[in-house]
């Protein structure tokens, strides 16, 4: 078996030009995980500028309202940035300055990983060019003049269906054509070796805050960490340092869209099956002759075909549940949780909160569930009130 | 010795790509028979895919239209099929891992050689995981063709020394598509594979599109590959694309054989 595997999925399928660079990562990224320096420093980033350790917030109303189960808020949403990709941001954009890079490409959904490496490139004197499917950029038009104020280069990606999937296979091709000074800072937990374990460890801080944030306010652990998954990084964040507490229940949630019954979804698990793309072997949403399908969701950042290897395995295995929750549905959590607890998540996030809210009254007063709340809402604002048929100017 | 390192034997080669489809599976069979009429060594047919990370955005287009006509992998078996009654130079898919692995790799490369195709080229798949493709091509009897590239330094031994078929030298970083110039020094990269495989053959691909640039790289190598001027004169002739591309390949084979 290669390298970089989970289970059977994972792996290196790219271009041969490509092979060296990411060696030369995988090697630069084994020293410097162990690297006390390096540690210290990504660790003073999380904490003085990102603001880390996120909240761990009691959800009382929310408790109370849905009458089962205890529920906690994992607060990414207050990252600075407004979500959880600053973790992976920050961690690879440090890791790329010690490699002596000087510029930084990225793909982007629904805008937040761009935000985030443009913020991280700006703090670190990096050089910094985004890719952004057409269609996203019009939906988050306010994080493309956001990354555009913070000093990076926003290109506007038309080719294919002009989503994710696009500005991800875009990205591939600029860094192809440029190795030596660039690193791809690749925003989920996908792609070839060792993107997947990066990305993966610059987020585990998830887990790793929440388990001992919930010892110190219940004494045990969560009856279940629910989070949203496009390619999986708040997840598989939210999830690792669960992994071995058998007891605790690790739920995925994906994006049915318009539902798994119809063309409109991107819901991996639901409708997918096992292929090779973008890098890896993983399961992936495709026809019969293995043309990769066009998906849909109302969140740009689930919008996705794939989803990370390590998920895909820990489906094989039945460690992690995955469920869809459809566009309606998650706009629902979106609005309930709005007016509940006075939090307005991101409508990636908020897939999470929906399934919660079925899954909380199903449950014993004294059992616990942590959804991750991956980011904040306030970008998803005007396309929500387009949902809703109200026309408003971000 | 394979069919593919017969097409090097004699002469510097001459490569033609076309994405299989664009714009319809009846003007490919014709683009290929006009291509071996005018002299191509080898033919490398494009199955196309809805995602095709390493090419420019010639060939992309060229993806997107076959698609777009309804081109799948079962009726790309079926033109091959017919198109071998009458083309005898070897041919080659070159195409995505997901393609064949969908397919079900076994069936993919039975069904290949069944209709008469030589070897594979799938650029998403490096020496690493070529154990996902190679024993079933070479139990099906295809080539499974090995890619080096600019930045391939100290792989090149590696990679050479295993190679099946010829050795896909690929000239410059970047993705598939016309270039005014070509940068890297072929010769040096040309030596290595050789110095680890002096039996195998080496074409170079990527940015090639005039006959100057086709008889350099041909003359410190053993052949020249060219796709997206090709994919370009599909797109400007459409069903009438057969005979301008016999033309050019015509003058490409004839670039190839210049002796300075």
């Amino acid at each position: 078996m290669t390298k970089g595997r989970f289970g059977i999925h994972g792996g290196q399928y790219i271009p041969e030009t490509l092979m060296n660079a990411v060696l030369e990562l995988e090697k630069a990224y084994d020293f410097y995980k162990n690297d006390p320096k390096f540690n210290q420093e990504l660790t003073a980033l999380l904490n003085d500028y990102a603001g880390r350790p996120s909240r761990l917030y009691y959800a009382k109303r929310m408790t109370e309202d849905l009458g089962g189960a205890k529920i906690y808020l994992k607060r990414e949403d207050l990252n600075h940035t407004g979500a959880h990709k600053v973790n992976n941001a920050l961690g690879q954009c440090l890791l790329a300055k010690k490699m002596g890079k000087t510029r930084v490409i990225a793909e982007t959904g629904a805008g937040q990983h761009g935000v985030a490496t443009a913020t991280a490139a700006a703090l670190m004197g990096l050089e910094c060019e985004i890719y952004m499917g057409k269609e996203d950029t019009i939906r988050q038009a306010l994080n493309v003049y956001k990354m555009r104020l913070l000093g990076a280069k926003v290109h506007a990606v038309e080719s294919g269906t002009a989503t994710l999937k696009d500005a991800v296979s875009e990205t591939f091709r600029e860094w192809v054509s440029r190795i030596d000074d660039t690193h791809y800072v690749l925003g989920s937990v996908m792609g070839p070796h060792p993107f997947p374990t990066i990305v993966r460890d610059f987020q585990a801080v998830i887990s790793k805050e929440i388990k001992e944030q919930i010892l110190e306010a219940e004494g045990k652990l969560p009856d279940a960490v629910l989070a949203c998954v496009g390619g999986g990084s708040n997840a598989i964040g939210a999830f690792y340092h669960f992994i071995e507490d058998k007891d605790v229940r690790l739920i995925g949630c994906e994006a049915a869209g318009r539902g798994v019954n119809t063309a409109e979804t991107a819901a991996t698990i639901a409708t997918g099956r096992l292929g090779i793309f973008h890098g890896m072997k993983s399961y992936f949403c495709q026809d019969e002759f293995g043309q990769i399908a066009p998906v849909y969701s109302i969140s740009a950042g689930l919008d996705y075909p794939g989803i990370g290897p390590e998920h895909a395995m820990l489906y094989d295995s039945g460690r992690a549940e995955y469920v869809a929750v459809t566009d309606d549905e998650a706009v629902e959590a979106f609005e309930y949780m709005s007016r509940t607890e006075g939090i307005i998540p991101a409508i990636e996030s908020a897939h999470a909160v929906s399934y919660a809210m079925k899954l909380a009254p199903t449950m014993t007063k004294d059992q616990i569930i942590v959804i991750n709340i991956s980011g904040r809402g306030d970008k998803d604002c005007a396309a929500i009130a387009r949902y809703r048929g109200e026309d408003i100017h971000e | 010795m394979s069919k593919i390192k017969e097409a090097f034997a004699k002469e510097k080669a001459f490569i033609p790509f076309i994405t299989c489809g664009d714009p319809d599976l009846e003007t490919t069979e014709k683009i290929i028979e006009a291509m071996a009429a005018a002299g191509a060594d080898l033919i490398e047919l494009g199955i196309p895919f809805s995602d095709p990370t390493a090419e420019g955005s010639v060939i992309q287009e060229g993806n997107l239209r076959a698609l777009s006509g309804g081109v799948t992998t079962d009726k790309v078996f079926d033109m091959v099929r017919r198109v071998r009654q009458k083309v005898k130079i070897p041919m080659v898919f070159m195409t995505y891992a997901n393609v064949v692995f969908s397919y079900g790799t076994e069936r993919f490369l039975t069904k290949a050689a069944e209709v008469g195709i030589d070897g594979l080229i799938l650029p998403d798949v490096p020496y690493e995981e070529k154990s996902e493709f190679a024993p079933q091509c070479e139990a099906a009897g295809l080539d499974l063709i090995s890619m080096i590239a600019p930045t391939s330094h100290d792989r090149i031994k590696m990679i050479a020394a295993e190679a099946k078929g010829f050795v896909y030298c690929v000239s410059s970083l970047g993705v598939t598509g016309v270039r005014s110039e070509i940068t890297t020094d072929i010769g040096a990269m040309v030596r290595l594979v050789k110095e680890a495989n002096p039996e195998v053959s080496c074409a170079v691909g990527f940015g090639i599109s005039t006959p100057e640039q086709a008889a350099k790289m041909a003359a410190v190598s053993d052949g020249a590959i060219v796709g997206s001027a090709i994919v370009r004169l599909c797109e400007k002739y459409g069903r009438e694309a057969a005979g301008p591309i016999g033309e050019y390949v015509r003058s490409m084979k004839v670039a190839v054989l210049k002796k300075d």
